[in-house]
């Protein structure tokens, strides 16, 4: 339309493929139209099975208490909080992708933020489970909630990171609940203006709120999509820095270091991507949605892999020259003896090689916009950040100041094993159901995009690169006067 | 809320439309509406429409959300129950930074997308009528109020002429009501416009 959405050749097309505004609403929204195939219906038959076995590892929990898990003194924190922080962290790529990039105004991001705010919504479902269960008796859990009692009334403490955790969790999980949300409304009532059965056409214009598609409405709906990302960009750093107040402010040794909340952060966004690789590159696969999530996007996400994964690395080298600055004896022992060697020092270099060293191989732009190496990096990756939270959590804890309350090893029982798969399977009867039900693409952001970074609009641009200034100028004011529009690559 | 009388003219392309619009306002017609499928920048400004000013909502919700947080903390932590934690301060402002920030945002996204709602006036359960089902697909419906001043065939020769696709008249309810997608309802019985 305008000269203004004129955008680089260098720039490699959003969309592939010479696709029009119902071409793309055909691609996206004929899986939901269609009946679901047999691939479907295994995986989620096997994902709700092991939300069963997790639904059965948390009763035995709750009804025998915490003494189900092999935590013991002085290793209290386990694979729960481990499980906790590693899901918490997969969340926040979804915001970073919606709310970061956007304001950044990095064009890829619609082709895979649909999804990826869906991931982060589940992934912060599956995380809220470990600290309410590990809570024991979960019936008391309302008493973090500052409600009047009976008790005084007894306020919660304000002061402990803990209760913060309460605040954060929540609030990033309703305003990212908000955000995805909001924008699902016009893709829903896409789906239901070209519903054929009535069950779909009543149920999508039920979730669609009555959507039109105004002008006027589409105003608000674009201010208020900005102004959500704009306050879910500091909370996304706000809640992964306050999951890591939880051990930054404790005065145990490993723990207590204040590189934590940037690190942390970094590393949330780390793993969130990956998962969000592992994810998306099933999805165009088997929905076949390659022409929007095409090797660029993959490349872009890789990078951001690269990026974040180096500054884990570099935090991890920060620590251990902080421990042997600081010339605290109990700081020197956590670090050197018994983080990077001992009983433990396995976890420790797994962590290293999965997240500092092998995603350096993402240097490579061969390797970068290769399907299956991204797909094993992703999977990779995430193994290295399980394993980085319970580096730091068990390898802390198993050796404290006091020697004689040491333990020398920790080992999950079966159902704190199930509580872990039963979160995946949380998560992936969720994600199946979002990929039958939902559109996976947020349809009308790619319509936005379409006539600007479409692989054929992008085409008829090229004919601007060989016009002359001068004749350029005299058609667009030419054109202006006569429609009062501006006309591009009409040739 | 009653039966109005609009005459319906489709584009398929935002290239046609721009100019339609310019020309349609210089003619002196004022817009129902356009719905598109997608948020088309510009349009607003072209219709005429002014800017939205949701973004003011946002802010005072959130400054609800941050006096909430500091005066309840205040209040909880100097009057209510004074607790010594470790002996230090009881207005530990800087301990309460992070619940301040959260509440912040909390109200200020909760607020604003209820705000949202209810001045476009969506919710589950409402219906409204729709001028054209592939307004949400791939058209971009023009729609203009057909008053009893205006000649209905005048105009839509002139929306064809702008480059109007499809156009029609459609006599329709403007508002919205509580229905269900998948059944035609009859809103009025006796309608008062033939």
């Amino acid at each position: 339309m305008s000269v203004t959405k004129y955008e680089s050749q260098l720039r490699e097309p959003l969309v592939m493929g010479n696709k029009t505004y119902g071409q793309v609403t055909q691609d996206i929204v004929h899986t939901i139209e269609a009946k679901p195939t047999r691939l479907w219906y295994i995986g989620f038959y096997v994902s709700v099975a092991l939300l069963m076995f997790g639904v059965y590892s948390v009763y035995r929990e709750v009804v025998y208490g915490i003494g189900q898990w092999n935590l013991n003194r002085t290793i209290g924190w386990g694979w729960d909080i481990t499980n906790f922080v590693w899901w918490v962290g997969i969340g926040h790529a979804g915001t970073l992708i919606s709310a970061i990039l956007l304001l950044f105004r990095q064009g890829w991001r619609t082709g895979v933020n649909r999804a990826a705010e869906a991931m982060t919504i589940f992934a912060v479902m599956c995380a809220g489970q470990f600290p309410i269960f590990h809570m024991g008796r979960v019936w008391m859990a309302f008493f973090t909630l500052p409600y009047p009692n009976t008790r005084g009334p007894l306020w919660p403490n304000f002061n402990s990171p803990l209760l913060w955790d309460v605040f954060a969790i929540s609030t990033y999980f309703t305003v990212s609940l908000l955000f995805w949300y909001s924008g699902l409304l016009p893709d829903f009532a896409t789906i239901r203006d070209r519903a054929k059965t009535k069950l779909r056409k009543r149920l999508y214009g039920m979730a669609s709120f009555g959507w039109s598609g105004s002008t006027k409405h589409w105003q608000r709906h674009e201010s208020l999509s900005l102004i959500l990302a704009g306050l879910s960009t500091p909370l996304v750093l706000s809640v992964h820095t306050i999951v890591s107040f939880d051990f930054a402010t404790s005065v145990v040794p490993g723990w207590h270091t204040t590189i934590f909340p940037p690190y942390f952060v970094a590393g949330a966004i780390f793993s969130g991507f990956a998962m969000v690789q592992t994810l998306m590159l099933i999805l165009r696969k088997v929905m076949n949605l390659q022409d929007y999530i095409t090797l660029g996007h993959i490349e872009a996400m890789n990078k951001v892999i690269v990026l974040t994964g180096s500054i884990v690395g570099c935090a991890y080298l920060t620590e251990l020259f902080m421990a042997w600055y600081s010339q605290v004896p109990f700081e020197q022992d956590i670090f050197f003896k018994y983080r990077i060697a001992g009983p433990y020092g396995w976890s420790y270099w797994l962590m290293m090689t999965c997240n500092v060293i092998s995603p350096q191989l993402f240097w490579f732009r061969k390797l970068r916009r290769s399907v299956l190496f991204t797909f094993i990096m992703s999977i990779v990756v995430n193994i290295g950040m399980w394993f980085e939270r319970f580096v730091i959590i068990v390898s802390s804890l198993y050796r404290d100041y006091l020697p004689s309350s040491w333990s020398i090893y920790y080992r999950p029982t079966i159902w704190e094993v199930g509580f872990y798969l039963g979160t995946f399977g949380l998560f992936f009867t969720c994600f199946f159901l979002f990929a039958k039900y939902f559109p996976v693409i947020a349809i009308a952001e790619i319509k936005y995009v379409l006539k600007t970074t479409g692989e054929g609009f992008k085409n008829d641009m090229s004919t601007l690169e060989n016009k002359q200034v001068d004749d350029f100028i005299h058609e667009v004011h030419g054109d202006h006067h006569a429609e009062g529009s501006v006309k591009v690559a009409h040739h | 809320m009653a039966l109005k009388k609009f005459v319906v003219g489709c584009f398929e392309d935002e290239k046609v439309l721009f100019p339609a619009v310019a020309k349609v306002r210089k003619a002196g017609y004022k817009f129902h509406d356009i719905y598109t499928p997608f948020p088309v920048h510009g349009l607003d400004k072209a219709m005429g429409l002014r800017d939205t000013s949701i973004h003011t909502a946002g802010f005072l919700f959130g400054m609800i959300g941050t006096t909430t947080a500091v005066t309840f903390m205040t209040w909880v932590f100097t009057k209510d129950w004074p607790l010594n934690i470790g002996g230090k301060p009881n207005f530990a402002f800087p301990a309460w930074i992070p619940i301040t920030f959260e509440l912040t945002v909390l109200c200020a996204a909760v607020g604003m997308v209820l705000t949202f709602l209810y001045i476009c006036q969506l919710a589950p359960f409402l219906k409204r009528h729709h001028f054209h089902p592939r307004a949400t697909d791939d058209l971009f419906v023009m729609v203009i109020e057909c008053t009893e001043k205006m000649n209905e065939e005048e105009l839509k020769s002139f929306l064809g002429s702008v480059g109007a696709q499809e156009i029609n008249t459609q006599v329709a309810e403007e508002g919205w009501w509580i229905g269900k997608y998948d059944e035609e309802q009859e809103l009025y019985k006796e309608p008062n416009i033939a």
